[in-house]
């Protein structure tokens, strides 16, 4: 910005504001202390008069960084939105967290003043440290890559040609279609969901092939992609051609297969020609157009027995359910039933699952007199002369084992994803990447490192080649509130390859990646980071002559948003960045910095506290997203927060770097708490790896601290959501009475 | 193209997700909901299944992507009154209803501790009490009080707005027609719990310590009626076991035809309430079959390796009070043992199905059970449970897709 740098401090005194602080020492705090240009009060800030007098002053040239001490940065947006391209806007909360969080007596509002004082010194450092963000302007390629043509990636691929994108679809077999087109029948989409449907699948593969937005390579895998968002660079091998194209971003859309049904010798699997699966099945019934004709000799089945979750809901083969099976289970047996009146069904399941609106599906089948349904399990299978079985079936609902006549029994397999390598099981992956550990020669020897499998998409990123995986293989997302939010910006997964799903759900779940695939190129194309920040026109810039190469944030970013040369010299790709700053956290150098939001800006900030000679005084970081919103929520129930505190906020505690906490306890703050997000397999952190990153940071802090001859016990990380803002006071007080404990800080008051 | 404006119908989870993905694709989103406030049932969820986390951190983050998105304009206590007109232009009445609190509101409190009248909450199903003017609760968005005119009992009492200091309240605040014109609309109207007075057996409205699901998760809420204790409501007793009644309604033809989706994972995250609470309870969850599709098995496993958590398929035939101890008595039949057990309790939760909100409009197609099968015309569509029963993350997903087909009728027209 060419633009001099002129700060206005504007302090609100309603709200109790005035009442509770001294306004007129805040002002002095602005224009005695930092000199600032412009400082002003207002008897009611938010109001149109108030807002009148900040824009007044903008449009007068006199003020370009805005510092509104007021109420919480969460409230008033709206009103206090101020060109955020010619304008930094700095929030101070006097309101929420002082004045609704300290008591009326005449300590407290000393207390509340030196607080005050301190925020405001903290917001005006802040704002001196910002500059208006300079978005990256991207050319953008607007071209969506569909990888898989089943029925979600066709669908994929049709929606975003819809809405006017261009689509190149991969395949990896011959033929469009997936599973969905070796479907006989499908269970039914719309009501009465009680009649079989005829397969749409046909349609969808002449509508894509009609459609001139969409390219198709079927007998194609992808070699290599690179690059990011908006600018892919993809590689693949068509029938053994090699093409290149250009994308901007990606639907994972692989599918599923099927659980193999070898591993079921149990159940009879490949010993009796007569034990088929599921899949079997459709083959079966669509080879005889209707007929379900035992594969042993071709005779017409009369009695057919299902089982239910065949390896699913067991943790030595499918751990989890596959959703799908009791529906299509019950689709064949209305396939025996159609085929011949006079045969027989039998479903043992373990529950029957037919969810939400399919409940009709399983009454239909209920009430035909041909299909009987029970809970149970099947306890021995064996073959007559003339190949047909006898089940021995322990029925948990008349409470007595019996004995099933059948010329066939059909197992439910399950699905698992096409992430999971054929020679892998899904209950013994290697975590976060699926690979192999192996051996491998350093220079301090020999370690076992994991080396990740190149499976579908073959990214030449720095993090491996494909999505890290949650759990059995599947990709991982923000499951629950975003869950279209992979650990790969600008590549969303859809389909049974991250969830098992039926051909309904898949096809809503296209729909929903290609609104993603197509955001994240509009959002690319303006500068913007796409979900959660997707207002920030920021990104990192590295000064790279100071790098020493460490590879901390390339290892470290939750999105592989760096790649490195062969030295370890990171290469960014700002469209994968998420502007979480785990990086900015990660760096030793603090080289990494936004515009708006770096090391060299937080230490600054922590310095511009008055740290009292007097008393245990601590320093808290905390998430903005969770943990600061709890503190918001302990001003607005009117709790009472320990004034020995300062809190900064970080976009994510991943970002917290360790010179933070050397700056501050060589202030002579006695103790740190950084209060962030669970992490784990249930992790809330809303950049997936953040706070555990905080976690495995702050394992290194002894070193910080040994060179200051400190405790490691005054930094302490405390997983915090926002709904737990009644656990805060006691926090505080435990940790405050530990560092009483330890002993104040012996750099106090140097 | 046509008009770039997309009405969005109904501000929870559902229509909050379409408004805010439509909007940071580009689009001009208008986000209608009738609750002074948006969030809707997720908003009065205690945890999420299966990670127990709070909805509010989910609901703080798409706050926070609304509010610096001039796309997406948010009208609450709003109505729709009329659409008219077809894909690409639509005419749309609103009407909104008068909060009596204006912009001005700083949220401070101050009227609310004037205000002489007490009126039942609803946010807590009534277990609580709250002033007539009041915050629906602690991360509301907007973050305004409202006033709940009907129960002021002195029509002349104006000690809220001498209390206010910012001149935030006009009780004259009359109802406003707004007209807005849209390319396409999506209904994303929701659900309401099930009556569950209408199952006569289960003693729901008789017995005090009968509740449903939904007040259990106000009752495990950090800012419910309890401040997030479990009492049981007779008096306030902590409760030692609780007996889970699946399908309270659901897969019952005198009720509901179809199964609700969540009930089963709802039941088996509130029983981990209750033992996380008092370690030494019990609690027994009786099912016709446990629904746990998917990934959440393994929320069901963690569930069952708790001893102390007894499933049993088992169809509850009745409840009745226990004079003795002002707790409950349960007859079931269990189905597996084929036998009647009879389980003494201090509190039931009924697992109360899924009912649509809108099941009458003249712009939608319904199927027999009420949810949304279409528009009438094709710039129209429906999301969320409004069209089926499905839990939050589904919801999420359909709604997200929800939004591209909206777009798709602006780009289309």
């Amino acid at each position: 910005m060419a633009d001099e740098k002129k700060i206005g401090v504007y302090i609100c005194s309603d709200c109790g504001i005035g009442e509770a602080l001294g306004v007129e020492e805040l002002e002095k705090v602005a224009t005695s202390e930092f000199k600032v240009p412009v400082c002003k009060k207002h008897p009611f800030l938010c109001s149109r008069e108030g807002v009148q007098v900040i824009k007044d002053d903008i449009n007068n040239g006199e003020v370009n960084k805005i510092v509104i001490a007021a109420c919480s940065p969460r409230v008033n947006n709206d009103v206090f939105d101020f060109d955020p391209l010619k304008n930094v806007v700095e929030r101070v909360n006097l309101r929420e967290q002082i004045v609704w969080t300290q008591p009326s007596d005449e300590e407290s509002r000393e207390a509340g003043q030196m607080m005050a004082a301190d925020y405001l010194r903290m917001g005006i450092t802040r704002a001196e440290k910002s500059e208006v963000p300079e978005p990256k302007i991207a050319d953008v390629n607007r071209t969506v890559l569909v990888v898989g043509g089943g029925v979600t990636g066709l669908t994929a691929a049709l929606e975003a040609s819809q809405t006017g994108y261009k689509t190149v679809l991969i395949e990896k077999t011959a033929e469009l279609g997936g599973w969905a087109k070796k479907m006989y029948r499908v269970f039914p989409s719309k009501p009465p969901f009680a009649e079989l449907e005829e397969p749409t699948i046909g349609a969808k593969i002449e509508a894509a092939g009609n459609d001139k937005n969409i390219t198709i390579h079927t007998g194609t895998t992808i070699s290599s992609i690179e690059g990011g968002p908006g600018e892919y660079k993809v590689t693949i091998d068509r029938n053994g051609t090699a093409e290149a194209f250009d994308a901007g971003s990606i639907i994972l859309a692989a599918g599923w297969r099927p659980y193999d049904a070898g591993k079921l010798d149990h159940l009879g699997y490949g010993k009796f020609k007569n034990v088929v699966t599921n899949l079997e099945m459709e083959e079966l019934v669509t080879k005889g157009n209707g007929k379900v004709a035992r594969p042993s000799d071709g005779k017409a089945a009369k009695n057919v027995v299902f089982m239910q979750c065949a390896g699913q809901r067991d943790k030595d083969h499918v751990p989890y359910c596959s959703t799908v099976c009791c529906n299509v289970s019950l689709k064949q047996a209305k396939y025996v039933r159609e085929s011949d009146p006079d045969a027989g069904a039998f479903i043992i399941y373990k529950d029957m699952r037919t969810m939400g609106l399919y409940e009709n599906f399983y009454k239909s089948a209920q009430d035909d007199e041909g299909i009987f349904l029970t809970k149970g399990e099947i306890l021995g299978i064996e073959e007559a002369s003339d190949g047909s079985l006898h089940v021995e079936v322990d029925n948990l609902l008349l409470g007595r084992k019996m004995k099933v006549q059948a010329d066939m029994v059909v197992l439910a397999t399950g699905m698992v994803s096409s992430m999971v390598p054929e020679d892998k099981g899904v209950n013994n992956l290697t975590p976060e990447y699926i690979g192999n550990m192996v051996k491998k020669e350093t220079e301090d020897g020999e370690i076992e490192a994991l080396e990740p499998d190149s499976l579908i998409l073959n990214l030449k990123y720095r993090q491996g080649p494909e999505m890290p995986h949650h759990k059995w293989g599947f990709p991982d997302s923000h499951f629950i509130c975003f869950p279209y939010e992979t650990r790969r910006t600008g590549i969303y997964s859809a389909g049974a390859v991250r969830h098992p799903m039926d051909a309904v759900q898949s096809t809503a779940d296209a729909t929903g990646a290609a609104l993603k695939a197509i955001q994240c190129l509009e959002l690319t194309a303006q500068g913007r980071a796409v979900h959660p920040r997707t207002w920030d026109r920021t990104y990192p810039e590295i000064r790279m002559e100071s790098c020493t190469q460490c590879r901390r944030c390339t290892v470290e970013c939750p999105f592989g948003a760096y790649d490195e040369t062969d030295d370890g010299t990171p290469l960014e790709f700002p469209s994968r960045c998420r502007r979480c700053g785990v990086c900015m956290g990660a760096c030793p150098q603090r080289v990494i910095s936004f515009k708006d939001y770096s090391v060299d800006m937080i230490s600054a900030v922590l310095k511009a506290i008055e740290v009292p000679d007097e008393g245990t005084f601590i320093l808290g970081f905390v998430c903005e997203n969770d943990a600061y919103p709890a503190f918001d929520m302990m001003g607005l129930n009117r709790m009472n927060l320990n004034p020995n505190i300062r809190l900064i906020p970080l976009r994510c505690l991943g970002g917290l770097n360790l010179v933070w906490i050397a700056d501050a306890l060589s202030k002579g703050i006695d103790g740190i708490l950084l209060l962030g997000c669970k992490y784990g397999d249930d992790y809330q952190c809303h950049y997936v790896k953040g706070s555990q990153m905080a976690n495995e940071r702050l394992g290194k802090v002894q070193e910080t601290l040994d060179r200051l001859m400190l405790e490691a016990e005054r930094v302490e990380q405390v997983q915090l959501s926002i709904s737990e803002w009644e656990r805060l006071p006691a926090i505080i007080e435990d940790f405050t009475k530990k560092i009483d404990d330890i002993g104040e800080n012996p750099y106090k008051g140097f | 193209m046509s008009v770039e404006n997309i009405l969005i119908v109904g501000g929870g989870i559902s229509g909050i997700t379409a408004a805010v993905e439509a909007a940071e694709v580009g689009y001009n989103t208008i986000l209608v909901e009738t609750n002074p406030y948006l969030g809707g049932r997720v908003a009065q969820l205690n945890k999420y299944f299966p990670k127990l986390c709070p909805p509010y951190c989910g609901l703080e983050m798409n706050f926070r992507r609304i509010k610096p998105n001039p796309r997406i304009t948010v009208y609450t206590m709003t109505q729709v009154e009329e659409v008219s007109g077809d894909e690409g232009n639509y005419t749309v009445r609103l009407k909104v209803s008068p909060r009596y609190v204006n912009e001005k509101c700083t949220a401070c409190n101050a009227c609310a501790e004037a205000c002489p009248v007490e009126t039942s909450n609803d946010f807590n199903f009534g277990m609580d009490r709250t002033k007539a003017i009041h915050l629906p609760h602690e991360m509301a968005y907007p973050m305004r009080y409202v006033v709940d005119r009907d129960v002021c009992t002195d029509s002349s009492c104006d000690k809220c707005v001498k209390a206010c200091k910012y001149d935030a309240i006009d009780l004259g605040m009359k109802p406003e027609t707004v007209e807005i014109t849209v390319g396409s609309v999506v209904y994303a109207t929701g659900w309401k719990p099930y009556d569950a007075a209408k199952m006569d057996n289960l003693g729901f409205g008789r017995m005090k310590n009968v509740i449903t699901n939904m007040m259990m998760e106000r009752l495990a809420s950090p800012n419910g009626p309890t401040g997030g204790k479990i009492l049981r409501p007779s008096d306030n007793k902590e409760v030692k076991k609780v007996v889970f009644v699946q399908c309270a309604g659901s897969r019952d033809e005198n009720h509901l035809n179809y199964c609700s989706a969540i009930c089963c994972m709802a039941s088996l995250k509130q029983a981990t309430y209750i033992r996380e609470q008092y370690p030494d309870s019990k609690v027994v969850v009786a099912y016709i079959d446990l629904r746990t599709p998917g990934k959440y098995e393994d929320f069901l496993n963690r569930v069952q390796d708790d001893d102390n958590i007894q499933l049993i398929k088992g169809k509850v035939a009745k409840i009745e009070e226990d004079p003795g101890t002002g707790g409950v008595i349960i007859t079931a039949e269990d189905v597996e043992g084929g036998k009647k057990i009879y389980e003494k309790a201090d509190m039931v939760v009924l697992a109360t199905g899924m009912v649509p909100s809108v099941t009458e409009n003249a712009s939608l197609q319904f199927e027999e059970n009420g949810f949304i099968l279409a528009g009438k015309s094709s710039g129209v569509c429906s999301t969320g449970v409004a069209k089926r029963p499905s839990d939050v993350t589904s919801s999420i997903q359909d709604a997200t897709g929800a939004a591209l087909k909206s777009i798709q009728s602006l780009v289309r027209s």
